[in-house]
């Protein structure tokens, strides 16, 4: 799934990084908790989170994650994009509740990580 | 080559800036992607743990063509009881630490994970010296 057809599904803006419009996005984890992000593998992998602060972009960069959606209204800073620009990685945020973006996301057809 | 970075007690907005840097700095080099990813979480948790537990220190990275050698050393409380840290789940971090995502217990654990080699020095009231080693061969 490309990242523009996900952030069309959960109505998100994209901001930080550009997007590659070649990316295929295949599937999807969600979690608050950045030291579960640091456990597994996240190729072709959305992190569907709440957690909103550089330590999400930061963890993202490590774990060498290129899209990450943020639910719940969350809003990222300045120093937050100037993070995913850095590190190359588009962020969606999206006004719907992580359990409803996980649903979305599931039902048009991304795997779990696990 | 040798690289040295300075780990500022409980500073959370330039945490993991260390570990971004050698990130970049193992791509310039080509190294395989898949030794870069265990090299940098590996860093990135000790990283993190100096941050969240420690009253400062240092990030001494080696890389030659055979392996990369990183010592975070820190001066700090100390680990009391290492086999019990090791143990997944197991966590002191405070609420400020589980704020930003982390406290989880795993990081040490990571680390072992992600490393071939780990060596931890600990002194109760005195800091933690944590040795991580990734063969590139």
């Amino acid at each position: 799934m490309k990242v523009k057809e996900i952030a069309k599904l959960v109505d998100g803006e994209i901001v930080g990084a550009p997007v590659d419009e070649t990316y295929e996005v295949k599937k999807a984890f969600a979690s608050d908790l950045m030291s579960d992000v640091l456990r597994f593998h996240m190729d072709d992998t959305v992190l569907i989170t709440g957690l909103c602060n550089n330590q999400t972009m930061r963890t993202s960069e490590m774990a060498d994650l290129r899209v990450v959606l943020i639910g719940r209204d969350k809003q990222p800073d300045e120093d937050m994009l100037e993070l995913a620009e850095d590190a190359d990685i588009t962020i969606i945020k999206s006004k719907y509740s992580i359990f409803k973006l996980s649903g979305i996301l599931y039902a048009a057809g991304l795997e779990p990580l696990y | 080559m040798h690289y040295t970075f300075n780990i500022e007690r409980g500073n959370f907005t330039d945490a993991g800036q260390a570990s971004s840097s050698v990130k970049r700095t193992l791509k310039q080099l080509g190294v395989d992607p898949a030794n870069i990813k265990r090299t940098v979480v590996a860093l990135f948790e000790a990283e993190i743990n100096a941050v969240a537990h420690a009253y400062g220190g240092t990030i001494d990275v080696d890389i030659d063509g055979e392996k990369i050698v990183m010592v975070v050393a820190d001066q700090g409380p100390g680990i009391p009881n290492l086999d019990l840290a090791m143990q997944e789940g197991w966590s002191t971090a405070s609420a400020k630490v589980r704020e930003m995502g982390y406290g989880a217990g795993m990081g040490l654990p990571n680390i072992k994970k992600n490393s071939d080699e780990l060596k931890i020095d600990t002194e109760v009231g005195v800091g933690t010296t944590v040795t991580m080693t990734v063969y590139l061969t």
